[in-house]
């Protein structure tokens, strides 16, 4: 098999069994604590089709868009600075990095009493679960490019501005893009934590609303669509991560 | 201490003093944040009182239950991928896009099914750190030098003390890592749950307190969990260098 190919037929096993294991599940505990995979997507699809449905999918949307920009924007700039002063990086990178291990939920009202409950305490929230690794892997990016690219630099006499422009960038694209693989994944996290704790609309409000109408169904389908989005969304920038990561290696 | 330490401890100070500046003159007001030196002074009076023991020792419990069940699963699954290569190239993609996948939208599932008890909030704690522990240790297998290997063969070691002696000193540092990500992710899963839904604990107590606009008890008890997350973070951090140091890694 080439190796091309390989990945995609993995991944089609991987679900094929998931769905395999959700339906035993489903024969295992019953109709009242499980809704079987079928029953799911039918359910699913009703529910997408639904005009209120556009609403929640929209502000979640919308809230994840702007959260990403902000984390990618914040993250570059900080770990481009980090990247270079050397001593800042040195002081501030471990703090960061702890800051990644904490319960970012327990922050949560802190975010809520300084934005109001809405739009900016759902973005805030994004932002901050997002803007870290973006923000790590620029760092570690920028820090260890080859010497020897920056040596060339200096004898074609670059400026500072063409510098970043034409060498460090380039040289650090491949980390970067990792990292904003990563900050897009917990950036989504973020968003939908937010809503599924307090907000009055969006796919984790929808969530929330299923237990407590403790309607399986909906709680199932709206996971199974976060889920699928998340997953499908990811494999695609990981491929395109491995091909940069390859192509700077050759 | 190191200058670099200095600095660190710097930040921090100079961060605490901007706030009780702020907090003092009223541009953040009352509602929003107490000043510092209040915080400081009820989360005393609460570790002497003792009103939140209760909830301490229920997440401790549960945190370490979701920390030890992860431990203990992931190394055993890794072990086992590590011989079955095909069944570790099916199950790639899942391990690649795992933490992409919103793990606390399987929540509200996990309350329809296990009842809103301390199992769901353990079950979230495990799912997130098990995946870490997992492809840690498969990583650090992979990077037991095949030399190291022979020489057991050779000595005709049992298989027993072939684990024992040589490959989990040689995959010790990334095993580490993989503890060090178990932590946090064991934590962040417990307390995590314990916000959005459940009968106890400190994420509980949290929410429960910012719904009261209980300021004394809330601002306390986040100050409380950053500590413990940062505290852990940190010396697990510390641990890992040594020991990559020792193998002259960095």
């Amino acid at each position: 098999m080439r190796p091309r190919w390989k990945g995609w037929v993995n991944a089609t096993i991987l679900i094929a069994s998931l769905i395999v294991v959700w339906q035993a599940l489903y024969l295992w505990v019953g109709e009242s604590a499980l809704a079987s995979p079928l029953a799911t997507l039918r359910y699913t699809l009703r529910m997408v089709t639904n005009e209120s449905f556009e609403g929640h999918l929209y502000d979640t949307m919308r809230a994840f868009v702007i959260a990403f920009f902000f984390s990618t924007a914040i993250g570059l700039a900080v770990g481009f600075w980090l990247g270079f002063d050397r001593l800042s990086g040195e002081v501030l990178e471990p703090m960061i990095a702890a800051v990644y291990a904490i319960p970012k939920l327990t922050l949560y009202p802190i975010l809520l009493l300084a934005f109001g409950l809405g739009l900016s305490a759902k973005v805030a929230f994004g932002v901050i679960h997002g803007v870290i690794p973006i923000i790590l892997f620029t760092l570690a990016a920028v820090r260890n490019t080859k010497p020897i690219l920056l040596k060339t630099g200096r004898v074609l006499k670059l400026s500072h501005s063409q510098t970043v422009r034409w060498i460090l960038f380039p040289a650090a694209v491949p980390e970067i893009f990792t990292g904003l693989r990563v900050g897009f994944s917990l950036t989504l996290i973020g968003t939908l934590l937010a809503e599924m704790f307090a907000s009055q609309r969006g796919l984790g409000y929808l969530l929330m609303t299923g237990i407590g109408l403790h309607n399986i169904e909906q709680v199932m389908a709206v996971t199974l669509l976060i889920v699928a989005f998340a997953a499908a969304v990811s494999y695609l920038l990981l491929h395109i991560d491995r091909r940069l990561h390859r192509r700077a290696q050759a | 201490m190191s200058k670099v330490s200095w600095y660190r401890w710097l930040v921090v100070v100079a961060a605490v003093a901007l706030l009780e500046l702020l907090c003092l003159t009223g541009v953040i007001d009352k509602i929003t944040m107490q000043p510092p030196h209040l915080i400081a002074r009820d989360f005393f009076r609460i570790i002497v009182s003792g009103r939140m023991n209760g909830a301490i020792l229920k997440t401790t419990t549960n945190v370490l239950a979701a920390f030890g069940l992860a431990m203990s699963v992931g190394i055993v699954a890794a072990v086992f991928l590590h011989r079955k290569r095909t069944l570790r190239d099916t199950l790639d993609p899942l391990f690649a896009t795992y933490y992409a996948v919103p793990v606390f939208a399987f929540y509200p599932f996990f309350i329809v099914v296990f009842g809103l008890g301390d199992l769901p909030q353990i079950l979230i704690g495990f799912m997130l750190a098990v995946v870490a522990v997992i492809v840690n240790t498969l990583n650090g297998l992979d990077r037991v030098p095949s030399v190291l290997l022979k020489t057991a063969r050779i000595l005709r070691l049992a298989p027993a003390e072939t684990a024992l002696r040589v490959t989990l000193p040689a995959a010790g540092p990334y095993i580490v890592t993989g503890v060090k990500l178990a932590v946090a992710y064991s934590f962040i899963g417990v307390i995590g749950s314990e916000f959005i839904l459940s009968r106890g604990g400190v994420g509980y107590e949290i929410g429960f307190a910012y719904l009261n606009f209980d300021n004394a008890t809330m601002y306390p008890l986040i100050l409380l969990i950053l500590i413990a997350s940062i505290a852990a973070n940190s010396s697990l951090s510390w641990w890992e260098r040594r020991l990559l140091e020792r193998r002259g890694m960095r």
